[in-house]
Parts: C-alpha cells; structure tokens; sequence
C-alpha cells in the first residue's frame, strides 16, 4: 500500500505537488519577462541607431543628465534588490515578520527611487528640456537631434518608472498577503514572482544608466 | 531543485559585488578612452545583469526549462538587435 499523503492546503489541484505548482509559476512569469525583454529591447534598439546616427548630440545630451542623482538611483534599485532577494530568503524559512519588514524597506527604496526620479524631471523641466514647443539646448546646432535624445530618456525613464510604480502595487499584495497568512513556508510563489518582477525593472535600470548618464561624459 | 534556500550570506557578496560595479562604471565614464567607453559602459552592465538574473533571480538554481526561457529571451533580443541594425547601418552602403 502506498502511503496516504495529504495535499497541502496550498496545492492548486491541477499540479501533482507543490515543486510542481512552484516551476510552474516561475516558468510562467519568465515568459512575461521574455515579453518585457523584447518591449523595453524595441526601445533600446531605437536607441542605438539614433545614436550612431547623431553621435555628438547624444553625447551632449548625456552630459546634461544629474549623473549623481542616476548613480544614486543605481544604488537606491540594487540594495532594493538585495532587500527583496532577503525577502525572498524570509519567505522560504517561514519568518513572516523579517518577510513584512523587508517588503517595507523594498517598497520605501522603491519611492526613494521615484523620489529622485521627479527631481531629476523637474529639474529637466526647469531647464527646458522636456521636449516640445518650448526645448532648448545649447548649442543650438544640436538642438534637434537633442530632442530627440531627450525624448527617448523620457520614454524609457518613463516606461521604467510605470513599472516601478507596478511593481509597488504588486508589493502592496504580497504586504498584504504576508500579513494575513496566504504567504508560509511551503507557499511562497507569490513573492518569489514578485521578486523576479522586481530584479526585471532593477536590469532595465542597469542598462538605462550608462546608456543615458554615462556616454560622453568623458569628451 | 525548487526548494533551494539561497544563503543569505550570498545575496550580501552579489550585493557588495554590484556596488563595486556601479562604482567602476561612474569612474570609468569619466576617463577618455575613445570608443572603449561605451564598450567598457555596456560589458559591466551585462556583467551586473548577469549576476542578478543568476544569483538574485535563482537562474543558477533553476530548472533546464526556465534557463531555455532565459537563454529565449536574449536569443529574440538578439535578433531583433541585429536584424534591425543590419538593416539601418546597411543603408548607406547603396549608391
């Protein structure tokens, strides 16, 4: 007689345990992050060729960049990483209040980083910047293909800092899940998803940042 | 395999390694070397990359079936990278 196992309460019925039902989630959200890869790589490819195209108005524009504020942002996404990386660890050895403590020190790196986002917005908007009707930059021989520098900053910023706003919210449910018990020991698929969501928008971050702050900052 | 408990002593050294990096990356941007710059830029960031995708999300510890995915994605990136730019950097080369 085989033994009489008892199903976890968190096993879905559809999977034949919970290593299962847990690659299966994992598996899952990394084909939503092939997706995302190509979405922010169609920008990225837009990118290069304007680059290559106007070299030296892509340099100035990058000149511009607060690149203190971009370096602290680095920092600001990779120790929110590290902490969501801990929550992970948390979830897993089952300690629910280290779980709830990290994913609060997450979600407050992650407005710090939104924090510092605006600012750099704002001061671009200050400066003119935003382009438009009223952009300006010197010299003004690059002027035209600043904008369009200035453009491409604005729209993947922009699109990186929705799914930072994103992933906030999705925080916000695994808060609230930790909070009332759904998350244990066995059943931490939420969070370890979560997680990877997370370390995405950190990469696209990686890479936004010597391309946008960093390239010619040395001419 | 899915049960791997990553010790937490790890993510402190992937840590540490990735503040290095952001580091490097800041001083080497301000010193001219041409067109290594860029390069220099691009190799650490697909360094950092690649240690958080192995290490903070547990690529390393993960089936065969998720590296097919992961190795997937960089394979359709890789793609559409050189197929577009083979297109646009090709255009010039018509008379």
């Amino acid at each position: 007689m085989a033994e009489i196992v008892h199903p976890s309460p968190a096993l879905a019925h559809q999977f034949d345990n919970l290593e299962q039902q847990k690659e299966a989630s994992t598996l899952g959200m990394w084909v939503f992050l092939t997706t995302e890869v190509l979405f922010f790589g169609g920008l990225f490819v837009t990118y290069c060729i304007y680059r290559l195209w106007y070299p030296a108005a892509f340099a100035a524009g990058s000149r511009e960049m607060l690149i203190w504020a971009g370096a602290t942002n680095t920092a600001v996404l990779i120790t929110s990483s590290l902490t969501m990386a801990l929550a992970v660890h948390a979830a897993q050895t089952g300690n629910r209040r280290l779980l709830m403590s990290f994913l609060i020190v997450t979600m407050l790196l992650g407005c710090v980083f939104l924090g510092i986002k605006a600012f750099e917005y704002h001061t671009e908007f200050a400066e003119h910047h935003v382009p438009g009707a009223a952009f300006e930059f010197q010299p003004q021989a690059l002027r035209q293909n600043a904008q369009l520098f200035f453009s491409l900053y604005f729209v993947m910023t922009g699109l990186h800092a929705l799914h930072m706003i994103i992933g906030l919210g999705l925080m916000s449910f695994m808060l609230w899940w930790a909070w009332n018990g759904t998350i244990t020991k066995e059943y931490y698929n939420p969070i370890e998803v979560s997680g990877l969501y997370w370390h995405f928008v950190d990469i696209v971050w990686i890479f936004l940042f010597p391309l946008l702050y960093l390239i010619g900052r040395h001419v | 395999m899915s049960e791997h408990i990553v010790p937490t002593r790890t993510y402190y050294t992937i840590f540490a390694i990735l503040m290095l990096c952001t580091g490097l990356t800041v001083a080497i941007a301000f010193v001219n070397l041409g067109a290594m710059n860029i390069v220099a830029a691009l190799a650490i960031a697909a360094f950092k990359a690649t240690i958080v995708v192995l290490f903070f999300m547990h690529v390393k510890y993960s089936t065969r079936l998720t590296w097919a995915v992961v190795v997937g994605s960089l394979f359709w990136l890789g793609i559409l990278l050189a197929l577009t730019l083979g297109d646009y950097l090709t255009r010039g080369w018509i008379t």
